[in-house]
């Protein structure tokens, strides 16, 4: 029998239970059990949210009144009274010149992001704009063999936050890639187990910041003669090599642990080397080899801000170095703004390798 | 010559000199189309002679024939069905049984195959339940997949290691009858490994008690005359069931008691009193 898919159905696989309560509420067959269950699943998240976003206002408004006080405590004992009444009326006046510069107010972060995406729009206008007007021009490049132009202008917040996600899901595949099959030879072979016992153990607790290095070192003298931005290669490679471990590990260790009853199952049956492996050690330890891809991905998306600060690839680790050297008025609440999109798409990412993982594991002892 | 034939197994599990033999001694053969059980307590070793007969692990000493041929590694030929139904979990019931019929018929149709299976799972009474995975059956029904799964190989000898051990009573009893009548139906050569004397005297022609291990070995053996098909209800009344019965459970109660006083020791304990503490406080 196949099972219908409902909305009950997914958002409970996906971890979001509280969707199937809001329609409950809705069409109104809530019972009172339900009812407990939806005051703890929405509405104390909720509260807490509005508790966060207070105790952040009113810790906000105390670090900008130490430092206003501080600014003008100096200027009195620095330029005398005049300067500091001059300061106090500055900073009152909202002066863009004189204002403290400290953790920014919630509202702030807010008046932030509507800026950053006023600010994607202006950009990605003006991209259209270029493009009608460079496309006579290019097609006329291309015919003649030359390198259509491009445009050159800074990238958006938008784009900085697709080429993060770009930069993550190269490092993953690359990852995945060299973790998945890897670990099953290891798995398989006490003898390559013990050959690269020393190599996991040695290389997994490195560092990004050395992977990076690591990582730079080769692409730059391999990438010698290329004139192109290698920034990304650079960056996708270290996330790649910074987040496998955690699978390598897990599929070799889901590979080398298949219940011994499945093997004798495999052994009564006389599959053959290749058989067994896809038919039998495969499945059972697809779970754990899931398992090692949702912290794989996670790490990388932790790994990757560190990497592109380094790297200086266009993504949002560099535009939160950037803010910070910047020093503009707005700064700080851009960062914040940055910090809350990496942990959502952090958040985001869980939950999707979440519901895979979901999907293809069972329980160990189902069969037996 | 028998159709399976054991002898002098012996089997030790570790290579030091003093390590213990589990299985010591053991003769047993057995004529093609017999159906033959073998009674043991838990952990005298049953497993172990399974495992050495379909060929998963190899005796220590001693020779294991079947027909004629030295067994060395499992075979189709001899069908297993285990204690723990080793269903794979990720697989329905349906495909559980494809993949063992499609390795030991690889020449046979994609659409024969799936009409095998088919077959097979309408043996066990399964067909509803086709197209679920193990964790949505109870022991039962897995234990019927895992039985259509030995069958549909089409084994010449079946191996059956307590294949009814985990189940209640009742299921156990209607499992028993399907084993029966397959049995019946195709004449194959049964072995059978239980703990239970009621169902080894029901199911088998011959009963042949093993004594507990360490140095395991087989006991003398039981005839059970009793005509078939055999009646559960009408069985106790059996004149003949019922003597056969007591003479198995006396000789494995005996076997039993002989363990028990073979093991008892006596303990000189020294001769302390407890020292008054009163003064102390």
């Amino acid at each position: 029998m196949k099972q219908s898919i409902t909305l009950g159905r997914v958002s409970k696989f996906m971890g979001l239970g509280f969707l199937s309560t809001l329609k409950d509420l809705f069409t109104g067959n809530l019972e009172r059990e339900d009812f407990i269950s939806f005051l703890r699943k929405v509405i104390v998240p909720l509260a807490s949210i509005l508790l966060f976003i207070g105790m952040w206002h009113l810790g906000a408004k105390a670090l900008y009144q130490r430092e206003a006080n501080f600014k003008v405590e100096k200027a009195l004992t620095d330029q005398g009274p005049a300067a500091a009444d001059e300061m106090k009326a500055c900073i009152a006046s909202g002066d863009v010149s004189c204002q403290p510069n400290t953790l920014p107010a919630p509202s702030q972060v807010w008046d932030s992001y509507k800026s950053l995406l006023k600010d994607h729009n202006a950009i990605s206008a003006d991209k259209a704009a270029f493009k009608e007007k460079t496309e006579v021009l290019n097609t006329e490049r291309i015919a003649s063999g030359l390198d259509p132009i491009t445009y050159t202008g800074r990238p958006s917040f938008i784009d900085q936050i697709i080429m993060s996600l770009k930069t993550v899901f190269a490092g993953f595949l690359l990852a995945l890639i060299i973790a998945v099959p890897l670990g099953i030879l290891i798995g398989l072979s006490p003898t390559l187990r013990s050959a690269f016992n020393w190599f996991i153990q040695i290389f997994k607790p490195v560092s990004p910041v050395v992977w990076y290095l690591l990582v730079f070192m080769i692409v730059k003298t391999i990438l010698i003669d290329s004139t192109d931005d290698s920034s990304f290669i650079i960056s996708f490679i270290s996330v790649g090599l910074c987040s496998m471990w955690a699978t390598l590990v897990n599929t070799a260790m889901g590979v080398s642990s298949v219940d011994k009853d499945y093997i004798n199952v495999a052994k009564v049956l006389k599959l053959g080397p290749i058989q067994k492996v896809f038919k039998v050690i495969l499945p059972s330890s697809l779970p754990l080899i899931f398992t090692g891809l949702k912290i794989t991905l996670s790490v990388a998306w932790m790994v990757l801000i560190a990497i592109e600060l380094l790297a200086q690839s266009p993504g949002l680790g560099l535009f939160v170095w950037e803010e910070f050297q910047n020093g503009a008025n707005d700064s700080n609440s851009k960062i914040i703004v940055a910090m809350f999109v990496i942990g959502i798409i952090g958040f985001l990412l869980d939950r999707i390798m979440l519901t895979i993982q979901n999907a293809v594991s069972f329980n160990k002892n189902e069969g037996i | 010559m028998a159709y399976l034939e054991l002898n002098n197994i012996c089997k030790t599990y570790g290579h030091a000199d003093d390590a213990p033999e589990v299985l010591s001694n053991i003769n047993l053969s057995i004529e093609e189309g017999e159906f033959v059980a073998i009674v043991g307590f838990t952990g005298s070793g049953k497993t172990t002679l399974v495992n050495l007969i379909n060929g998963l692990i190899t005796a220590t000493s001693g020779e294991v024939l079947f027909k004629g041929q030295q067994v060395s590694g499992t075979s189709h030929e001899r069908g297993v069905i285990f204690q723990n139904y080793s269903l794979l979990p990720w697989l329905t019931v349906a495909q559980n049984i494809y993949m063992a019929v499609k390795v030991v018929f690889p020449k046979k149709s994609k659409s024969e195959l799936h009409a095998l299976v088919a077959d097979y799972i309408e043996m066990v009474n399964l067909t509803p339940a086709m197209n679920k995975r193990p964790n949505e059956l109870s022991g039962g029904m897995r234990q019927r997949v895992a039985v259509a799964r030995a069958l549909a190989m089409k084994p010449e000898m079946i191996i059956m290691d307590e294949p009814l051990g985990a189940l209640d009573a009742l299921t156990r009893g209607n499992l028993q009858d399907e084993i029966l009548n397959i049995w019946g139906k195709e004449k194959r050569t049964a072995l059978l490994i239980t703990n239970d004397v009621d169902e080894g005297i029901y199911m088998a022609d011959r009963i042949i008690p093993l004594r507990p291990g360490p140095n395991a070995t087989l006991g003398p053996e039981f005839k059970i005359n009793i005509d078939r098909p055999r009646d559960k209800t009408a069985l106790n009344d059996d004149p003949n069931f019922k003597s056969t019965r007591n003479a198995i459970i006396e000789y494995l109660m005996d076997i039993g008691n002989q363990r028990k006083s073979d093991v008892q020791k006596e303990y000189v304990l020294p001769d302390l009193q407890p020292k008054s503490f009163v003064g102390h406080f």
